[in-house]
């Protein structure tokens, strides 16, 4: 038996925040008493010192370690940095939301850092053990974090279905991992790689197995049709762990399927390719149309939601490295979007009114101007108007499904963001043209949130204005 | 048919009918017990396919501990588990296709078509000095070390989470806590108020009330 200790070093951010959470964990017990914020501001200081961790570290080669269950690599990198750069924001919006629900507790904080250290394990993941085991410490700390809120009949129903379609997709994607294990006998992604590409492991098994997956996949990322939890959940669940769920875990989601399926399964994108057409094809269909009817703003932001993975996974159809990069630059684009959206709905929520009717934004103009032009913004990006970000992102997509031969399904996408920038742009008409029910002033809920929510929906613009270094960005990572 | 296959198919019976058994059951302690059947049996599969370790913690952890708390559970609350079970049987025949169609699949998927012995060869056959626990163990701490942390790690989030949603502190108005920093932290200020004040004089009672008549 001759085992060399594994090289830790790559691991580093990784081991410092389970660390710092861990402490986290014991400080805050004896911390909440005396000082109020302190588990709130040691949480950004520990996102802060991980982030700068990577950033130092940035890596521009991929080194595997701990015998082929860890890999650290540019895209890893990347990602990470916008799940720590998100869940910044995150935090942010949360202290408030939650301060005001009088439901402000540090375990929130601790169970989001395991949640973050989760998606990391997930970005990461070289094998399909470490990959099931991250997915689950993100989820169960999210499952803890919607139905944290213990009075609140509806946060428990969302948690209730959450945590059990939640396990029931995981069931179907480790009952797919054992079939990939069964046929190719590894379980790490370049190994399983290899033994498919000799041709010695079992086709029908193989594809039994890639059905799993997706299915699994697709229930994470919320697409059609497995997204039935998407609008409940998002809407039962608390505003800060809707932004919270609806933004940072979509990044590992998508490091998820890019690692099990074009880093382990490269040679079956015969079999995924199909599955991913007809899931693309659905959930545009279901993000454009089933949006239209939506009056609750949590849910239009659901459904809009799962329009949006659908446009992802454009990227992931055409099967080539642009179009990955494509569909990663989507997928970063759409995290960003989502903290200014949710966000704007934790800045304006006041005790007894949610404001996340789409008829309480009814003449936003009058009451909050600079808002209702922030929320302007949002919604513009998402439906895809230049010079927002979020036209490039849907450029970008398109442009590489149209590369790889997907036309048709290029101009069906096109035709759903028509449809969907009609809902975006009733909400900006009713910010804009309609007659307000009360003339208060919407004042947000503390002048915090409002520089956040202002500068998180300034930057949609300046990143659209510029978009060459995200898109650079992402196109080098891969 | 040799003797450990016969051993396994017992096995196996006893295993999938307690199972089947544990779901239609309506007394929730009986399908408790009936899981436990499960386990056993499935612990001597694991015993005759020489994982011994496996089969004896899947006793010790899943029969002598997780299931006796768990039949504690059930027996201390009372669940009226017929009622929730009502209605359980409506979706029968859909639940019924659902599984033949799962069913089927599985078997052309991962029958011996697939997983005979002709595509994959028999177990290595280990003598009497073999070791099924080193053979987990080393592989735990060495080459899956990470996932094994992980899954400390899992642990960890799952109990944080069970605490946070089942620790209530009760309002001040049911029940009354000691809070030592803030007793000790009191000063006479707080509790204490001089107010200066004129003096009042009460009317006459008398008075008054003859001036009622």
């Amino acid at each position: 038996m001759n085992f060399v200790i594994p090289s830790f070093a790559p691991a580093m951010p990784e081991i410092v925040l389970l660390v710092l959470a861990s402490l986290l964990l014991v400080a805050d017990t004896i911390w909440s008493k005396r000082y109020e914020f302190a588990t709130y501001y040691a949480t950004q200081v520990i996102l802060v010192v991980v982030g700068y961790l990577i950033f130092e570290s940035f890596a521009t080669e991929q080194v595997i370690t701990f015998s082929g269950s860890f890999v650290r690599d540019t895209f890893g990198d990347v990602l990470k940095l916008f799940i720590v750069l998100i869940s910044l924001g995150i935090f942010l919006f949360s202290k408030e939301y939650l301060l005001q629900k009088k439901f402000y507790k540090g375990e929130y904080f601790t169970l989001g850092l395991f949640g973050v250290l989760g998606m990391f394990v997930m970005v990461s993941a070289y094998n399909l053990i470490t990959m099931y085991l991250g997915l689950e410490i993100m989820s169960l700390a999210i499952y803890a974090m919607v139905a944290m809120r213990k009075d609140n009949q509806f946060a428990l129903e969302a948690a209730m279905k959450y945590f059990v379609l939640g396990a029931l997709a995981t069931g179907m994607l480790l009952y797919g991992f054992s079939m990939l294990y069964g046929a190719t006998g590894e379980i790490q992604f370049s190994k399983m790689a290899q033994v498919i590409a000799s041709g010695k492991a079992d086709d029908v098994v193989l594809s039994f197995g890639v059905v799993f997956v997706v299915i699994g996949l697709a229930f994470k990322l919320g697409a059609v049709p497995f997204h039935m939890w998407v609008p409940d959940v998002y809407h039962g669940a608390p505003t800060a762990v809707t932004l919270f769920m609806g933004t940072a875990p979509k990044l590992a989601a998508f490091a998820m399927l890019y690692r099990v399926l074009i880093e382990g399964l490269p040679g079956l994108v015969q079999d995924w390719q199909t599955l991913i057409i007809i899931i693309t094809v659905l959930s545009l269909a279901v993000g454009a149309i089933v949006t239209l009817v939506q009056d609750n703003l949590k849910r239009l932001l659901a459904y809009s939601g799962i329009g949006h993975v659908g446009f992802m996974l454009l990227g992931i159809v055409a099967a080539t490295p642009d179009g990955y990069s494509a569909a990663m630059f989507y997928i970063i684009v759409y995290s960003i979007t989502g903290v200014a959206g949710f966000g704007m709905i934790v800045a304006l929520a006041r005790t007894g009114n949610a404001f996340d009717k789409v008829s309480d934004f009814k003449g936003m103009n009058k009451r909050n101007p600079w808002l209702a032009l922030m929320m302007l913004f949002v919604m513009f990006s998402m439906a895809g108007i230049p010079p927002f970000i979020g036209f490039y992102a849907k450029v970008t997509v398109i442009q590489e499904a149209v590369r790889s031969g997907f036309v048709w399904l290029a101009v069906y996408a096109v035709v759903t963001a028509v449809i969907s920038a009609f809902y975006y742009l009733k909400v900006v008409k009713t910010m804009y043209f309609d007659e307000p029910d009360e003339n208060t002033k919407a004042e947000p809920v503390s002048r915090q949130l409002n520089w956040a929510v202002s500068f998180v929906s300034v930057a949609l613009l300046i990143l659209g204005l510029m978009p060459s270094s995200l898109i650079t960005l992402c196109y080098n990572s891969l | 048919m040799t003797f450990l296959q016969f051993i396994f198919y017992v096995l196996a019976g006893i295993a999938a009918i307690s199972g089947l058994m544990m779901i239609s059951v309506k007394n929730p302690v009986k399908a408790a017990l009936w899981l436990v059947l499960a386990f056993i049996s499935t612990a001597g599969v694991w015993l005759t396919a020489q994982a011994e370790f496996l089969g004896l913690v899947l006793i010790l952890v899943y029969v002598g501990a997780v299931m006796v708390l768990f039949l504690f559970v059930v027996m201390m609350l009372d669940i009226n588990v017929a009622q929730i079970k009502e209605g359980f049987t409506r979706y029968l025949p859909l639940g019924v296709l659902v599984s033949i169609a799962i069913f089927a699949l599985m078997y052309l998927v991962l029958g011996p078509d697939r997983f005979g012995l002709s595509h994959y060869p028999s177990p290595q056959e280990f003598g009497a000095n073999y070791s099924n626990t080193k053979a987990i163990a080393v592989p735990l701490y060495t080459t899956h070390a990470y996932a094994f942390i992980l899954a400390a790690v899992l642990l960890l989030v799952g109990i944080i989470a069970a605490i946070t949603l089942t620790l209530r502190r009760r309002p001040t108005t049911e029940v009354l806590y000691q809070d030592i920093d803030k007793q000790v932290k009191v000063r006479a200020e707080d509790r204490f108020r001089m107010v200066k004040m004129d003096a009042v004089v009460e009317a006459d009672v008398k008075k008054e009330e003859g001036k009622d008549e």
